[in-house]
C-alpha cells in the first residue's frame, strides 16, 4: 500500500500537523495513521512532540475522535494538542448560537424580581434595587442598572456588565462579587465592569474602553474561531 | 356597572386606609355612588376614621360565611347618603378571606355602585391577594421614603402579573422643607425609579392625622392642603385633568410684597 495516500504531515516550530483527507472511508484513514506512526521510530532521548490535526470538512463524533487519540497516543511521544474540524452539527450549532445570541428583553425588572437568560442580554429598561438580571454571557442594560447583576454566570471570566446608567448594589462576572461603595452615590453614565488583567476583581470603566480590554466581546465569531 | 380599585402600599403605615377613606368621601362629594371596603382582617382601621366603629354588627366575613346579607353588614356613612363601608372582621384572621370570596362580593356590589374601593393590608401574603383578587384597576401609595419606595417597587412588579390596567401612583406624606433640603427623596426621583403614572401628592398635614382621630377624613374639610390634594385625586380618578398641586408653603402678604420690590427672593 503506497503510503501517505491520504494523510500529509507538516513539520512546523510547534510541532506536527497532520493534514487528513476528508473524502477517504474513516477506517482506510485510520490504516494509514497507524502505518505511518509505526513506520516512524522515535528515539526514546526525543522531547515530546504536540501534534495538531486538521481534519478538513470531516466530522467526527467524540467516539471517532477518541479513536483518533488513542492510535496516537500508543506511540508515546507524540501528544494530541488539538482536533480541528471544518464542520459541526447543527445541533451543536444551534446549542452556540443559544448561548451566544443577545437576548433582547424590553421591561423593568423590580424590586424581588430575577430575569435569567443563556447567552448575551440586553435589556431595554431598568434594572431597580432589589431586582437581578442573570446572564451566562454578556449583560448590556439600556436604562438605570440600580440592582444585582450577574454576567458569565456559568464562569465565563471575560464576561462584561455595562450600562447606560451605572448605579448597581452589587455586580457580579463569573464567581467574583463586587459591591457598591457605602457612601450613596448617583451613579455613573455610560459604564462598563469586567474582571481585571490579573483576574482578581472586578474594574470599572468606561464603555468606550471596552474595546481595547475586550476586543473579542462577540462570543459567536470568537468560538467560531477558536472552534 | 361600577369600578373597583384596590389601594395597596406593600409597607405598613404609609397611609393606605387613610388615603381610601378620603378618597371615598371626595368622590361621594362629587356625587358618586361609594363602597369602601376594608380587607384588613384581624387589624381593622377603616371604621376608625371613617367614624363608623360604632355602628358595626355584621363584617366582610359574616358576609361570606353567609351569616347575613351584604346589605346588612354594609354601614352607610354619617354624612353622605352615597357613602358605604363594608367593614373587615376584628376577630378572625386573613385566611378567612378567599380570593374567590372576594370576587363574589365585589361582583354582588358592583351593579349597585360607582366606585369600590378596596383597602388591602400590608404585606404581600394572603391578605394582599384577596384585595388584588376582585379589583379592576390598582392605586399604589407611597412615602418619599427609600423602604417605602422599594415596597411599592415590589407591588408594582406583583400588580403587573395581574389581569388589570398598569397601577397608578399616589406619593403621600411629603414634607417640602425636607425635600428642599435633599433630606427626603422629590417626586421625579420616585416616579423615575417606579415609572409609572403619578395620580396625585398629598402633603404631610398635621389636620390629616387630627381629622382621622376625629373619625372624619380630611377630604371633608374645605381648604387644607391635604383635603384639596385627596379631593383633586378623586377628579383625576374621574378623569378630569387637574395640576398637581404645588406644595410650597403659603406665602404671608408681607413677604409678597417684599418679593415684588425684590428685598427679599
Amino acid at each position: 500500500m503506497a503510503s501517505n495516500k491520504w494523510i500529509t504531515i507538516k513539520g512546523t516550530r510547534d510541532g506536527l500537523t497532520l493534514f487528513m483527507n476528508d473524502q477517504c472511508a474513516w477506517n482506510e484513514l485510520l490504516e494509514e495513521l497507524e502505518e505511518i506512526l509505526s513506520t516512524k521510530h522515535m528515539a526514546a532521548d526525543e522531547p515530546l512532540i504536540t501534534v495538531k490535526i486538521e481534519l478538513g470538512n470531516r466530522y467526527v463524533t467524540n467516539q471517532q475522535e477518541q479513536t483518533l487519540r488513542e492510535v496516537i497516543r500508543k506511540h508515546n511521544k507524540l501528544v494530541v494538542d488539538k482536533i480541528a474540524s471544518n464542520v459541526i452539527l447543527k445541533e451543536e450549532a444551534l446549542q452556540w448560537k443559544e448561548e451566544t445570541d443577545v437576548n433582547l428583553h424590553n421591561k423593568i425588572i423590580r424590586s424581588g424580581q430575577v430575569l435569567e437568560i443563556n447567552g448575551d442580554l440586553l435589556l431595554v429598561g431598568d434594572v431597580n434595587p432589589g431586582g437581578k438580571i442573570v446572564a451566562t454571557g454578556n449583560i448590556f442594560v439600556m436604562g438605570n442598572l440600580r440592582g444585582i447583576a450577574h454576567a458569565g454566570a456559568d464562569g465565563n471570566r471575560d464576561a462584561v456588565i455595562a450600562a447606560a446608567h451605572m448605579a448597581p448594589s452589587q455586580l457580579r462576572i463569573a464567581e467574583v462579587i463586587s459591591r457598591s461603595p457605602d457612601a450613596d452615590s448617583e451613579g455613573v453614565p455610560m459604564e462598563c465592569g469586567f474582571i481585571d488583567s490579573k483576574g482578581e476583581q472586578i474594574v470599572m470603566d468606561r464603555i468606550s474602553t471596552i474595546a481595547r480590554s475586550r476586543p473579542d466581546l462577540n462570543a459567536f465569531e470568537r468560538r467560531v474561531m477558536n472552534g | 356597572m361600577g369600578e373597583a380599585i384596590v389601594i395597596t402600599s406593600g409597607k405598613g403605615g404609609v397611609g393606605k386606609t387613610t388615603t381610601t377613606a378620603n378618597l371615598g368621601t371626595s368622590l361621594a362629594l362629587l356625587d358618586k355612588k361609594v363602597c369602601l371596603i376594608d380587607t384588613d382582617i384581624g387589624l381593622r382601621n377603616l371604621d376608625v376614621i371613617m367614624g363608623l366603629e360604632n355602628r358595626i354588627i355584621y363584617d366582610i366575613v359574616d358576609v361570606l360565611e353567609k351569616r347575613c346579607k351584604i346589605s346588612q353588614a354594609l354601614i352607610k356613612d354619617k354624612r353622605f347618603d352615597c357613602l358605604y363601608l363594608l367593614p373587615a372582621a376584628q376577630t378572625s384572621d386573613k385566611s378567612a378571606l378567599t380570593p374567590e370570596g372576594m370576587v363574589e362580593i365585589i361582583e354582588e356590589l358592583k351593579p349597585d355602585y360607582d366606585y369600590i374601593l378596596i383597602d388591602c393590608p400590608a404585606g404581600i401574603e394572603q391578605g394582599y391577594r384577596n384585595a388584588v383578587a376582585g379589583a379592576d384597576k390598582s392605586i399604589v401609595v407611597t412615602t418619599p421614603e427609600k423602604s417605602s419606595v422599594r415596597d411599592a417597587d415590589r407591588i408594582i412588579g406583583l400588580l403587573e402579573q395581574e389581569d388589570m390596567e398598569p397601577p397608578h401612583l399616589i406619593i403621600n406624606r411629603i414634607r417640602n422643607h425636607m425635600v428642599k433640603n435633599g433630606d427626603m427623596l422629590d417626586v421625579d426621583e420616585i416616579i423615575q425609579v417606579l415609572s409609572i403614572d403619578l395620580l396625585g401628592i398629598v402633603a404631610d398635614d398635621d389636620d390629616v392625622i387630627k381629622a382621622s382621630n376625629h373619625g372624619e377624613p380630611v377630604a371633608f374639610q374645605p381648604n387644607t392642603r391635604a383635603s384639596i390634594a385627596y379631593r383633586n385625586i378623586a377628579r383625576r380618578i374621574l378623569g378630569e385633568s387637574v395640576p398637581l398641586l404645588s406644595l410650597e408653603e403659603k406665602v404671608s402678604f408681607i413677604d409678597k410684597v417684599k418679593k415684588a420690590f425684590g428685598i427679599k427672593k
